[in-house]
């Protein structure tokens, strides 16, 4: 398949530049491999080496003790680790799902909808990606509180199903879709809300496919800092809050950190594989001509 | 007068009223946003004019946490000072970076695009990196870089690369670049699945002889409106940078070396608890975030013209 790339003659491009761009891309490729090929590897290294001076970026004695490790520690733990587990992927499920559909909706009202103020509210949504979050913090603790919101699952997903860059990004794809489209679909009987879901969510699928990237991503790992907030409950917490329990172990637990980062980034990979793979399948232009 | 506004009222009540459907559509999403966005952002604007301790009740100061800053603050000039360094150099990079590497991506068969974009993708998946940073400058002369460069001559002892205020902040734009290829990237390549595909061979025909001209009149005003998001996304990124000073350098580094607006910030914030200065601080890098974008989006107006 890729000597079939090769060998067929494209439009505009001469194999001169082609060679050298693609030279520079694999060099780039090598540098920003870095962290997998390091976490890897960490995972799979003994105590010995872990600690070897000079450091060691590549194991040469791999084995699963510190899985293994893992596994003893949490054996130990009085909140069975199963229910770690749910709380992570419930948050992250409900998170991604709610945000994708709630944002998409606005951004549809925004991207094609004539109404007043619609203007406004749009500029509202990209100046607060420019505010920083770090003072905003104590009011909301203020409001999470006052609407009774501590120490639920709410306290992390309302949050997130309003998080700004989603709407804006789906905006920004949606105002490509062609307004003759819509206004056919319109003739033909359809309903805003039809049009939305059976039409323009199909279009727009590289766009949130990469939503949920973006939003199971900072569920996943940012799951422990917004939780820390809210959440008092052991019961509640999720799995990166308790990672983060062994991580402060200190240097007796160093192998299973080094296990547990590789565990935590495999699901954000998995995630990034399957979704990404899904953007490049759509050919979504094709047929749309204004 | 009044009769007019009563018309404009009626006018305004009589368009939402035909965009129902629309604002039901709307409603969720901006009633949160609103919720847990809009009004603590307001509270905080507010609370750049007072006091705040956040155990006491804020006391009305005006215009003193800001004068205060430009006036009697040396630190937050410092810190100015290298957000802007770091903003004006990281920033423009990074965003052709990101479409540099997405465009190429692009033209390549699916499996091979994929894989490719995991890997460029990989240091924003995988969180806290900083550490293969630190092995690599680590301060003694077993770190890679400093047992490279005194192996091959270039030094005689150790350069203690993340103590020394020569280093730090190019280090750190560095780091912050490796990092950079990370949400406008992916929208960038989602926006490339955009864009028609007959509208090249159109161009082909109309005289388009190579890929840059390709580039610069066809994909680029194609993918205006995904330009226009990451170009927001990297002002927010690469003025507002503060975590990876944090965990590289250290907080606060050496003679303020690395400081930056946020650092400067969450020092006031949370450290010494005084909640009116560090939201004028906030306030401050919100402006100056404002202005950039405007002067961005004015220049992205121009793109294939």
């Amino acid at each position: 398949m890729a000597l079939k790339f090769l060998l067929k003659k494209r439009l505009n491009r001469s194999w001169s530049v082609d060679i050298l761009l693609f030279l520079l891309l694999a060099g780039v490729a090598a540098f920003m491999s870095l962290p997998l090929v390091y976490t890897i590897n960490r995972a799979f290294m003994p105590l010995d080496e872990i600690f070897a001076f000079p450091p060691r970026f590549i194991v040469r004695n791999p084995s699963f003790k510190n899985f293994t490790d893992l596994v003893n520690i949490f054996s130990d733990s009085w909140v069975p680790f199963s229910r770690y587990v749910f709380n992570t992927f419930f948050i992250a499920i409900v998170g991604t799902t709610g945000h994708v559909i709630i944002a998409s909706a606005a951004a549809y009202s925004l991207a094609k909808a004539k109404f007043p103020f619609r203007n406004a509210l749009f500029s509202l949504v990209v100046m607060s990606l420019m505010f920083t979050p770090y003072v905003t913090q104590v009011p909301n603790y203020m409001t999470i509180s006052w609407l009774g919101l501590i120490n639920t699952y709410w306290a992390i997903l309302l949050p997130a199903f309003a998080s700004t860059l989603g709407l804006y990004l789906m905006k920004q794809f949606m105002e490509q879709i062609p307004d003759a489209l819509i206004e056919a679909a319109k003739i033909d009987g359809a309903t805003e809300y039809r049009i939305f879901w059976k039409i323009v969510m199909p279009i727009v699928k590289p766009a949130w496919m990469t939503l949920i990237i973006f939003s199971l991503q900072s569920l996943w790992t940012n799951g422990s800092v917004t939780s820390h907030k809210y959440i008092y409950s052991e019961q509640l917490r999720t799995v990166d809050a308790v990672f983060g329990q062994i991580a402060s172990g200190g240097i007796a637990r160093t192998g299973p950190v080094a296990a547990v980062t590789l565990l935590m980034m495999s699901v954000p990979i998995i995630v990034f594989i399957v979704t990404q793979s899904r953007v490049i399948q759509t050919m979504s232009t094709s047929g749309l001509k204004e | 007068m009044n009769a007019l506004s009563i018309k404009r009222l009626r006018y305004i009540k009589g368009e939402l009223a035909k965009n129902k459907h629309a604002l039901v559509l709307l409603a969720p999403f901006f009633i949160l946003f609103f919720t847990f966005t809009v009004i603590p952002v307001f509270m905080s604007v507010v609370l750049s004019f007072t006091y705040f301790n956040m155990l006491e009740m804020p006391r009305w100061v005006g215009w003193d946490n800001y004068a205060r800053l430009f006036v009697a603050d040396d630190v937050f000039l410092i810190a100015l000072k290298n957000t802007f360094l770091f903003a004006f150099i990281t920033g423009p990079i990074s965003y052709i970076a990101c479409f540099l590497f997405a465009w190429l991506i692009n033209e390549l068969p699916p499996k091979v695009r994929a894989v490719l974009t995991l890997i460029l993708y990989a240091p924003s998946i995988a969180g806290n990196t900083y550490l293969i940073w630190q092995t690599l400058f680590s301060s003694d002369s077993y770190g890679y870089m400093n047992s490279f460069l005194i192996k091959w001559g270039f030094i005689l002892e150790p350069i203690q690369w993340l103590q020394d205020p020569r280093y730090m902040l190019p280090i750190l734009m560095m780091v912050q670049l490796w990092l950079s290829l990370g949400t406008s990237f992916l929208a960038f390549i989602a926006g490339l699945q955009n864009v028609d595909r007959s509208l090249y061979e159109a161009g082909a025909i109309d005289g388009i002889r190579n890929r840059w001209q390709e580039l610069w009149f066809i994909t680029l005003p194609a993918m205006r409106p995904q330009l226009m998001f990451g170009a927001v996304i990297q002002i927010t990124s690469a003025f507002a940078v503060a975590e990876i000073s944090i965990y590289m350098i250290g907080f606060p580094s050496v003679d303020y070396a690395a400081h930056t607006i946020v650092t400067h910030l969450v020092d006031y914030g949370t450290i010494r608890f005084q909640m009116g200065y560090a939201s004028a601080i906030a306030t401050i890098l919100f402006a100056i975030m404002m202005g950039t974008n405007m002067i961005t989006q004015k220049l992205l107006r121009k793109v294939g013209e």
